[in-house]
């Protein structure tokens, strides 16, 4: 049996240390893992709790995040509890072996901690690694600071695992302003989280002789569209659990996740949706302009797969204009998070005006003051109704203003 | 366990099979050969992993399966970190007692093509000998990436004519060496590496065991005639894998801890190297007057490679 970890109720720890916290008390069977920039310190700490007998699975350390995804892989199959960390370009090298994960069904627990995909090459944060994963049949889950960090690794495997589900799972954490900063976090005990994930229970394992299982079949047309198919429901049908298991975990630790996440949403007429830590500073913003008379409102999306199309519209059917805030370059596009707000905004009566801003990008800060000024372009559109910006624009960009897809201006 | 019955041909051939005749390998391809020869050495309970390519394709077709055992398929070059990740489960759950027979002996074995081993695998490969993880890696070497048409491979010798690598007007084939990953295996001080042939299964399904039974991470190549890249008649197969040994193109030994070297076969008698290259159609256009130097190239290369394992056999360093 593992070494006891003395916990205190209430700790001071970022981001990384409150994931691999968590991954040391789901007590994982074996983590097959490679350092990359910022989630390296998860990895690292992991090994300080295998080194002093904090853990008793197996710790590989393998040769690439290639690598670590295919370990990762072939653990899971031979039905046990499995992990890893990864960034940016550790994660663009492990994309092959994401979609083979989870075509396999695999319930592998990945943290992401987010950063900018090269060139150029840049260790802090942007959202790009995250898009690059958001086909890859995996459910993905964001935490917007370091205590979400905590829980929702926590609840990361109690979703993926769930037999109806057999999912791999990633949660997602800024890189360096979740990662690297510091905050006072209220971890579980140890056995309040073990048994709040419970026991792996295997399913087709390679381990089980008496039943052998082939993982990784071929199929061609004749079958590959059906699988797919199936691999999309099951995703779609990983919603309900998702809401049950965030459920049980309010009923542990008093903290509630929903799969979007709403805040002064009753009455705002202007609104920011986001990702990640600017949710927070979006709340920040609001709550000062509410003092100004501003109706601000901000929307969160905790769960990015399965997309939450209906918790969406539900949330934002009151706005009278929305920025929708991508931290990834569009790609000769509008922001892929734009797209999916407004793919499920455009079949609603009443729709509203939506703006894309693209921020942030490769850890250029998002402040106070750059939300605020969103939520008051919102506000001018809201008054005038319709757009009077151009709809795409970078914030926060040095250099002259950058738009090009433009809007009628009234 | 190891199997005993592998004096009479017949008894071994039907020893404990798990690999299911229904495949859709080519007609004579050596590589279903090589696995039942795997399969039949031990009655332990077999976790195979497989890479991308022939022996894969052919015998995992959704909703079918060659494989009477545990058996995983992930990508083109990472069968070695897949069937070790199997492999650190394993030993979790040993040690925490959630196996449904814990005491059950178990082996783990990867299987690749040369492409995925020589080339693209070689990084992973690499990576899981030098972790020290207990398995034993098998190298099918057909000289070429055969499920894709034939191109050529790192594995591929001197001359033969290849979809990427071809013989024409201006050229007798590929030019460059073939690469010596048995000696690159050694190197990485795996304590059992061989290189095997299926035409010797005794001394093949030995090897096996020999891997098997050894703990840490063994690898063995084998070659793996190839009826249609190599342009023989499928009935060959045999015959082509007799000329490659009794040539020396592929010589049969094995290294034990990185450098005691044993020789596994002697031919009796040593055959030229053109009754193998005749014997296909890949190194045809080697007849021509002009193309008589790659021959002769081959030959001296086959000679003092097969004078330097003997020096090592005998050196015993
Ligand atoms: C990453 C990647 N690159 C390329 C391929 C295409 N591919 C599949 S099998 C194969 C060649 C297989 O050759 P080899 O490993 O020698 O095995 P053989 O088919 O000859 O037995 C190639 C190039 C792939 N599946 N994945
Ligand atoms: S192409 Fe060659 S290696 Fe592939 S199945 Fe046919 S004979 Fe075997």
């Amino acid at each position: 049996m593992a070494e006891k970890f003395d916990l205190n109720d209430r700790e001071v720890w970022d981001g990384n240390y409150a994931a691999s916290q968590a991954l040391r008390q789901a007590q994982i069977d074996v983590v097959a893992a490679y350092p990359i920039t910022p989630s390296t310190p998860i990895v690292e700490n992991y090994g300080a709790y295998v080194a002093n007998g904090y853990v008793d699975g197996e710790y590989v350390m393998v040769e690439s995040e290639h690598a670590a995804m295919s370990g990762c892989v072939g653990a899971s199959a031979a039905g046990g509890r499995v992990a890893t960390a990864t960034s940016s370009q550790g994660f663009a090298l492990m994309v092959e072996v994401l979609y083979q994960a989870s075509g396999m069904r695999l319930p592998i627990v990945l943290n992401v901690v987010n950063r900018a995909l090269a060139s150029p090459l840049n260790v802090r944060g942007d959202h790009g690694d995250m898009y690059l994963g958001r086909d890859s049949g995996w459910i993905q889950i964001d935490a917007f600071n370091a205590q979400e960090a905590y829980d929702l690794v926590l609840c990361a495997f109690k979703i993926g695992e769930d037999h109806s589900v057999r999912l791999p799972v990633m949660v997602h954490q800024d890189g360096f302003i979740t990662s690297h900063t510091a905050q006072n976090i209220y971890p579980l005990t140890d056995e309040a989280a073990y048994n709040f994930i419970g026991d792996f229970q295997p399913v087709d394992d390679l381990l089980d002789f008496s039943r052998p299982v082939t993982y990784g079949a071929q199929t061609e047309e004749d079958w590959h569209f059906e699988h797919k198919a199936k691999q999309h429901k099951a995703l779609m049908d990983s919603r309900p659990v998702i809401d049950e298991v965030f459920a049980e975990f309010e009923k542990l630790s008093g903290r509630k996740y929903n799969r979007v996440e709403t805040y002064m949403m009753e009455d705002a007429d202007v609104v920011i949706v986001g990702l990640g830590s600017t949710v927070e500073t979006a709340i920040v913003a609001a709550e000062e302009l509410r003092e100004e008379g501003v109706k601000a409102g901000v929307v969160g999306i905790r769960v990015f797969r399965p997309f939450p199309f209906d918790q969406v519209r539900e949330a934002l059917k009151g706005a009278k204009a929305i920025a929708v805030l991508d931290r990834s370059s569009p790609g000769g596009a509008m922001g892929a998070f734009f797209n999916e707000v407004s793919a499920a905004l455009y079949s609603t009566d009443t729709r509203p005006l939506v703006t894309n801003y693209i921020y942030g990008l490769g850890g250029r800060d998002f402040s106070i003051d750059e939300a605020k000024r969103i939520f008051k372009e919102q506000q001018a559109n809201a008054d005038a109704g319709h757009i009077t910006t151009d709809i795409q624009q970078f914030s926060g960009l040095r250099g002259p203003h950058l738009g090009y897809f433009q809007t009628q201006r009234g | 366990m190891a199997i005993t019955s592998i004096k009479n041909l017949k008894e071994f051939s039907t020893n404990n099979d798990r690999f299911e005749g229904a495949h859709t390998l080519c007609p004579g391809c050596a590589h279903s050969m090589i696995v039942r020869e795997l399969m039949n050495c031990t009655d332990d309970n077999l976790v195979i992993s497989s890479n991308t390519g022939c022996l894969e394709v052919s015998t995992a077709v959704y909703p079918f399966t060659s494989w009477d055992t545990s058996w995983i398929h992930i990508g083109f070059e990472n069968a070695a970190t897949a069937v070790t990740g199997a492999e650190a489960m394993y030993k979790a759950r040993k040690k925490k007692g959630t196996l449904k027979d814990n005491d059950a002996p178990v082996k783990f074995v990867a299987f690749g093509g040369d492409g995925s081993t020589y080339d693209i695998g070689f990084q992973w490969l690499s990576g899981a000998v030098e972790r020290g993880h207990d398995f034993t890696y098998i190298c099918l070497d057909n000289e070429n990436y055969a499920n894709t048409g034939g191109q050529r491979s790192s594995a591929t010798p001197i001359g033969a004519t290849t979809s990427t690598a071809q013989a024409g007007t201006h050229s007798y084939g590929k030019k460059e060496k073939k690469k010596d990953l048995v000696a690159i295996m050694a190197a990485h001080g795996a304590p059992y590496v061989a290189q095997l042939a299926p035409n010797k299964w005794k001394s093949m399904a030995k090897g096996f065991q020999k891997a098997l039974e050894t703990e840490g991470p063994c690898f063995i190549n084998t070659v793996s005639p190839c009826t249609t890249e190599w342009k023989f008649d499928p009935k060959d197969t045999i015959l082509l894998t007799d000329l490659a040994t009794d040539t020396l193109m592929f010589p049969l030994y094995e290294i034990i801890d990185g450098h005691e070297l044993n020789i596994l076969y002697r031919p009796k008698n040593v055959l030229k190297v053109e009754d193998y290259l005749g014997a296909q159609g890949r190194y045809k256009h080697l007849f021509k007057p002009e193309n008589k130097h790659v021959i002769e190239k081959i030959q001296k290369d086959i000679d003092e490679y097969w004078t330097m394992l003997q020096r090592r056999e005998e050196a015993r360093i």
